[in-house]
């Protein structure tokens, strides 16, 4: 985290504030790890844009004082890209939920991850749909309860991570908001890495998943995201890990910090062979 | 002069009015639209993306937008569907984009390579919530290239989402054609001091990376393009000035055309691919010795009601043909107040309108209003 005293107002948008999370949202925590990360990357804020989607950690982008764009839910992703590809000088940063991400969202994201277009996804995954009142989620876990399955979840929860690293994203991270110390670290990672990265935050939503959940108030949520994760070697490489052992261990840390061609990049090459370059 | 596809027509159309971002996803009848945009992006230094489906396709359009780009997408109906609550992101947003809706027979996968008129309604209403959008046709190749080049100049002048609606026919038809040099809106370096207001009355649009943070959202905002309080009524203000700065500007972005309306009785109101059919009948029944008339209009929406009173104001029979059950003959009907009888005549098979089917059609509707020297057959 960064060190007490360290101001970070120069990044976040001071007419947007309070935001609508709730007290002990974890997506606050995401939001301070995001600026912490773009100081200390000392970028300028008239080059970076923040596209979100919708949900509560949609409204992340009027946050920040930067180009904000807050689209349609599920959709960031597919903006971010066209946004990027004609101006690639952005630093592009797409904060997103878990059903913006995994449900409605998730054609883009496995489009986004194949062709590995240089855009930072960080999917504030609280298990749940928050801005709507605690529907269930593909990222819910198996007898989970939420509204919409009030006697428990019966399926199977979408791996973020595993998702991700299927569709090629170069750079996948997972972490938690009770390593707040290590996550500005990966998104700093994630924005410097060319190509596409991935980060999952697990995040707490005491209002919905934690009340249907019994599992507290956000102080001890804290605890659970502690308890339910193992960190990998910290920052190295993915070490094989069965399925089986991932039950109530799921594996936080830099899963892939890799190279392979990046789309714009690409795209640029295809421009100079047909003479289009200016 | 050289032949010329209609898809081919609105690609070129596209790179001569700046377009360097085009995003779509294949569909029958757009393809070649794409396919030629494909060749022609890199060509030109503008980017070309195969999205994932049309929903990304239109965001990708509006994000690109956003960074400066003049965007444009093509489609046919079911992608069209797919668009619709994106193309009000682009509404509300007040966001510059060119759709193209090349129209087959539907609903749902219908005729995919017959033409139909089925999305004028969808075009103007499709999108959830009210708002204004431009919506431009055209019935021959060089009517598709001028009014592409259009509608990226009406998306930069009122900051709109422009949508052309083309055909299954329109699209794959071969003309020899001469492209006229259609005059094309710059868009300008844009000025802003620190009080400026991206979504203020008349606000020049300013890309992000261009030094004002702006903030840019569906939910409803003020001129600032904060969602803040007394959004609603901020929204509504500004929605309604685009609608007025278009009433205002009514004469010039109405395109239409007529052919010998000045003395006639029945006026053949027609739009797109059916006015060629409507050109021919207007002869066939002069040489009858019934005075018909053509208005062919090309602005659909905003509906120039204006033009229509104008055109028929002595006409004593309006028919409309559409390739559809009658969906632009609503607002001609509405206009007209009872005036004088404004007769549907639609058909979804697939198939267009023989000039023959115009004529009977505007005979019967000339006997129903006693009009004489009629050879009826
Ligand atoms: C097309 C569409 N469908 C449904 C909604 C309603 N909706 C708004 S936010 C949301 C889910 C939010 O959940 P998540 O993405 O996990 O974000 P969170 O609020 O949990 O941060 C839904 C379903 C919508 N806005 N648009
Ligand atoms: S509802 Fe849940 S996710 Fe949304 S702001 Fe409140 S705690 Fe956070
Ligand atoms: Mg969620």
């Amino acid at each position: 985290m960064t060190k007490p005293g360290v101001d970070l107002t120069p990044y976040l948008r001071q007419e947007m504030m309070p935001t609508v999370w709730c007290p002990g949202c974890g997506h606050g925590i995401i939001a301070r790890s995001i600026a912490t990360a773009l100081m200390e990357l000392g970028l300028d804020m008239d080059l970076v844009a923040i596209v979100g989607g919708i949900g509560c950690s949609g409204r992340a982008p009027f946050y920040f004082d930067a180009n904000s764009m807050h689209t349609t839910h599920g959709r960031a992703l597919a903006y971010a890209t066209g946004l990027k590809m004609v101006n690639p000088g952005l630093t592009v940063i797409v904060p997103m939920g878990d059903g913006d991400a995994a449900a409605i969202g998730g054609n883009h994201l496995i489009h986004a991850a194949r062709r590995n277009i240089d855009i930072t996804a960080i999917i504030f995954n609280n298990s749940i749909y928050g801005m709507t009142g605690g529907q269930g989620a593909p990222t819910s876990p198996v007898d989970s309860r939420s509204t919409t399955s009030p006697l428990g979840s019966i399926e199977p929860a979408f791996d973020m991570v595993e998702l991700a690293l299927a569709a090629g994203a170069t750079y996948v991270a997972r972490t938690t908001t009770f390593d707040f110390q290590e996550m500005p670290k990966l998104i700093t990672g994630a924005i410097r890495h060319h190509g596409f990265s991935l980060v999952e935050v697990l995040s707490q939503c005491p209002t919905y998943y934690g009340r249907l959940n019994k599992l507290g108030e956000a102080p001890d949520m804290l605890l659970y995201e502690r308890d339910r994760t193992k960190l990998l070697e910290a920052f190295g490489p993915a070490p094989e890990i069965t399925r089986e052992e991932m039950v109530g261990q799921m594996p936080i840390g830099l899963f892939r910090d890799a190279e392979r061609p990046e789309y714009i990049d690409q795209y640029h090459g295809l421009v100079a062979r047909a003479g289009g370059g200016k | 002069m050289r032949l010329v596809q209609g898809n081919e027509a609105v690609a070129l159309a596209a790179v001569h009015a700046g377009c360097n971002f085009y995003s779509g996803y294949p569909i029958t009848p757009a393809t070649e639209i794409m396919e030629m945009m494909a060749r022609q992006m890199p060509k030109t230094g503008g980017v070309f993306i195969q999205m994932e489906d049309e929903i990304g396709s239109i965001a990708a359009a509006i994000g690109a937008a956003w960074g400066g780009a003049k965007a444009m997408t093509a489609t046919s109906g079911p992608g069209f569907s797919l668009m619709q609550e994106n193309i009000g992101y682009a509404c509300m947003t007040q966001t510059p984009v060119v759709i193209v809706d090349s129209q087959r027979g539907g609903p749902s996968t219908g005729l995919p390579t017959l033409p139909a008129q089925g999305e004028v309604m969808q075009a103007r209403y499709g999108t959830h919530g009210d708002h204004e959008v431009i919506v431009l046709t055209a019935s021959s190749v060089v009517e598709a290239y001028r009014m592409t080049v259009e509608a990226f100049n009406l998306a930069e002048t009122y900051r709109l989402p422009v949508i052309l609606l083309l055909d299954a026919v329109l699209s794959h038809m071969r003309e020899n054609v001469e492209f006229p040099d259609v005059p094309v809106r710059q868009r300008q370096k844009p000025i802003f001091d620190e009080n400026f207001l991206p979504f203020g009355p008349d606000a020049p649009f300013v890309p992000f990376g261009s030094g004002h943070h702006t903030v840019v959202t569906g939910m409803s905002h003020d001129e600032t393009g904060l969602p803040k309080a007394l959004a609603g009524q901020a929204v509504q203000r500004i929605l309604q000035g685009v609608a007025e700065r278009m009433r205002q500007d009514a004469r010039e972005i109405t395109f239409y055309r007529e052919v010998s309306l000045d003395d006639a009785d029945i006026v053949l109101l027609t739009f797109g691919i059916t006015a060629r059919a409507a050109r021919e009948a207007v002869g066939l029944l002069r040489a009858d010795g019934l005075k018909a008339g053509l208005l062919d209009i090309q602005t659909l929406w905003p509906f120039p009601d204006w033009l229509v009173q104008e055109k028929t104001a002595n006409a004593r029979g309006i028919l409309v043909p559409e390739l559809n059950l009658g969906q632009y003959v609503m607002p001609v009907r509405a206009t007209i107040a009872g005036r004088c009888p404004v007769e549907a005549l639609g058909r979804m098979d697939g198939e267009l309108f023989t000039p023959e089917a115009l004529v009977d059609a505007a005979k019967k509707l000339a006997a129903s209003v006693e009009i004489g020297g009629v050879a009826h057959d």
